[in-house]
């Protein structure tokens, strides 16, 4: 008798305990938490993150009539990329993710994609902007970012309406992403007629940029369109402050849109830079949180203001999110196909990912605005100076 | 006109700090005949002596540089004990695997400890205008401490016992032994100065740009193009050669692309392995 009570018991349990057991959903990535793109990588990461575990605390992601947890694998890519061929190989292959997020920058996303094609698995990219990424003939990558092509337009067009027969230096890294941004603005500079006098390339681990500012004094610059990364674009431009290089205009890809770069104070005066995103950004989002909770959120739990590396990483969970819950289900196949029918404004801006199979996954809606970093009652703030549309100051020039 | 002027002057400023660079390797490896390749790394650890003592002692940066020297010959003599006494003698290969692993264990210490992240320490001095183009104080700093401390080693080395007990024994080893010459203890002394001579280069360095543990073996290289310069074992040389190079670069920069240089440097440091073994400055062994 008691035998059988003890067994009724235990067979209770037994099927009470599926009701109260929650599934994982495995997403995995890398972050470059040491090596030279450690700075922003480090916020993709915590915007991802923070994405987690609002997620989780609202349960998980509702899909099919289950709630999913987020349950995040991450690995040290080291800015290199032989370890993220190595790491995402082993996040596909051993820790099963199902979902992939990418490294942050475009050449470790370009080496990521490779793998995540291989394996068939449908990867979020963020903090990478190069387009030829998405022109090899891919099915199941999504990209968030605005295009590499469309990074220097907007700075082209606010320079030329101070300024509108600019003498430009192109002085950019030696990297995929900067070179082919640079590419698209050179073409747009050639067509309008545009004096450039300078065109020099730079490996990403320059310390020394006095030769090549001295070329760029020589030749009576009175504007530059480059820079890279954090670490090369921050050296770039406290070396342009010392050497009193009197450029008028200096746009920086990347560098000076990190909180970071306040640090080098005067040197960081009038530099402006091409941003996914700011927090002054005035976009109404679909779902999520607006701008101002997302905002918020971030600067209370890191203390720190976030760039738009931080947004973009919270974004791509997000977007993940969003497909698998109208999915209702985590099949690949299914997400992907709620991801290539999507069209939606998050606090991030608009997301609409490409279907022409010879560009799949290219990011075709959202847009960039150009911020400049400028002084304000002795502080230094960055303002978002284009488009008209958009900004929150006139340029310094 | 001016353009190439104030990049031949920014050359010979960063060529005096290249040529200090490579006196340590070059006074290494003229008195014992070992080839450090673990030179780099002593670079690299004057870079971040120079990071700890500004960020944690709160001294004035350049107060690190004899700190740097001091601490780099205690840290070399030490070195040769662990790495290089036993090497002496045998077969260069033997010194160049040694020294090797020493660097290798170097780095991974370095890396451990610091990751391949970028550090930057800020150094603010006056800086020199002219026409247009300005000459950083830190670069200015760099190079005339540089020459400073080279004059110094002249001195050392050409007018104190000690000195001239280091160049008998680069001479000629075992005649040293026979006058009285403790061999032994000299060497691991030069092994010191070597050391302290490469530290204090990275500190230096680090003043004007930022750095990463991986940063020496830029410098190694030019180190090997500038002992080839200025001829083995001779200090004078390397410095000479150093600035020689800093020259050939400043030159080179505004009739090419920024980053043909290296070409422009390597093709000549293959030209001279070729036409000038002994080094262009070289007068005489040692």
């Amino acid at each position: 008798m008691r035998k059988a009570a003890y067994l009724l018991a235990a067979s209770v349990l037994f099927a009470a305990v599926p009701a109260f057991a929650q599934e994982a959903i495995t997403i995995g990535f890398t972050a470059s938490q040491t090596g030279a793109l450690n700075n922003d990588s480090t916020a993709q990461m915590r915007g991802i993150e923070l994405w987690r575990d609002d997620v989780n605390a609202k349960g998980g992601i509702k899909a099919g009539g289950k709630s999913y947890t987020v349950k995040l694998v991450s690995y040290d890519d080291e800015s290199q990329n032989t370890r993220v061929q190595q790491l995402y190989t082993r996040l596909i292959t051993q820790d099963k993710a199902q979902f992939l997020i990418s490294p942050y920058s475009s050449g470790l996303v370009a080496t990521a994609a490779i793998i995540s094609e291989q394996y068939g698995k449908v990867m979020i990219t963020t903090g990478g902007a190069l387009e030829k990424t998405y022109r090899l003939g891919n099915k199941s990558l999504f990209q968030l970012y605005t295009g590499g092509n469309q990074y220097l337009a907007g700075a082209l067009q606010a320079l030329k309406e101070k300024n509108p027969k600019p003498q430009i230096a192109f002085i950019y890294e030696d990297d995929p992403f900067s070179k082919a941004v640079v590419a698209a603005v050179r073409e747009m500079a050639k067509k309008d007629g545009d004096a450039v006098v300078t065109d020099e390339s730079y490996a990403g681990s320059t310390t020394d940029f006095s030769p090549v500012i001295n070329k760029m004094i020589s030749a009576k610059a009175d504007a530059l369109l480059g820079g890279g990364h954090y670490a090369d674009g921050a050296t770039l431009a406290r070396q342009l402050h010392e050497q009193k290089a009197g450029v008028k205009w200096v746009t920086l890809l990347v560098a000076p849109d990190s909180p970071k770069f306040a640090e080098l104070g005067d040197a960081a005066v009038g530099i402006s830079v091409p941003s996914q995103w700011e927090p002054e950004a005035a976009y109404k989002p679909d779902f999520g949180p607006t701008v101002a909770e997302f905002t918020k959120e971030f600067t209370d739990k890191y203390k720190i203001g976030p760039a738009y590396h931080a947004a973009g990483g919270y974004a791509a969970g997000l977007i993940l999110q969003h497909a698998i819950e109208k999915a209702g289900s985590i099949d690949q196949a299914k997400v992907a196909a709620e991801l290539n029918a999507m069209d939606v404004t998050t606090f991030f801006g608009r997301t609409k990912f490409s279907n022409d199979p010879k560009e799949h996954g290219l990011q075709i809606a959202h847009e960039m605005v150009l911020a400049q970093w400028q002084k304000k009652n002795g502080k230094l703030v960055k303002e978002v100076i284009w488009p008209k549309e958009a900004k929150t100051a006139d340029p310094l020039y | 006109m001016i353009g190439i002027l104030a990049s031949v002057i920014d050359g010979i400023l960063i060529g005096a700090v290249y040529g200090l660079a490579a006196m340590g390797l070059t006074l290494i490896w003229g008195v014992m005949n070992v080839i450090n390749l673990a030179h780099g790394a002593i670079v690299v650890i004057g870079m971040f002596a120079l990071y700890l003592i500004a960020h944690s002692l709160g001294l004035h940066p350049y107060g690190a540089v004899p700190l740097m020297i001091v601490f780099g010959f205690v840290v070399g003599i030490a070195l040769y004990w662990i790495g290089v006494h036993r090497m002496i003698g045998r077969s260069e290969l033997m010194s160049l695997l040694s020294t090797f692993a020493l660097n290798m264990v170097l780095i991974g210490l370095g890396t451990a400890w610091w990751t391949t992240s970028p550090y930057n320490v800020q150094v603010s001095m006056p800086a020199l205008s002219w026409r247009g183009y300005t000459f950083t104080g830190t670069h200015i700093t760099a190079a005339v401490l540089a020459v400073v401390i080279a004059g110094l080693l002249y001195l050392l080395l050409y007018h104190t016992r000690i000195g001239k007990a280091v160049r008998a024994v680069a001479t000629n080893r075992e005649a040293a032994e026979l006058c009285g010459i403790p061999t032994t203890q000299v060497l691991a002394m030069a092994f010191g100065l070597g050391v302290a001579l490469a530290g204090v280069s990275g500190t230096l360095i680090a003043t004007m740009f930022p750095f990463t543990v991986l940063s020496g073996e830029a410098y190694q290289l030019k180190s090997f193009v500038v002992t080839v310069l200025g001829g083995l074992g001779n200090p004078a040389g390397a410095l000479m050669g150093g600035i020689a190079l800093g020259l050939i670069e400043g030159l080179a920069t505004p009739f090419m692309p920024v980053s043909w240089i290296p070409i422009v440097e390597f093709g000549l440091f293959v030209f001279c392995l070729i036409a000038f073994p002994r080094g262009i400055f070289s007068f005489s062994k040692a």
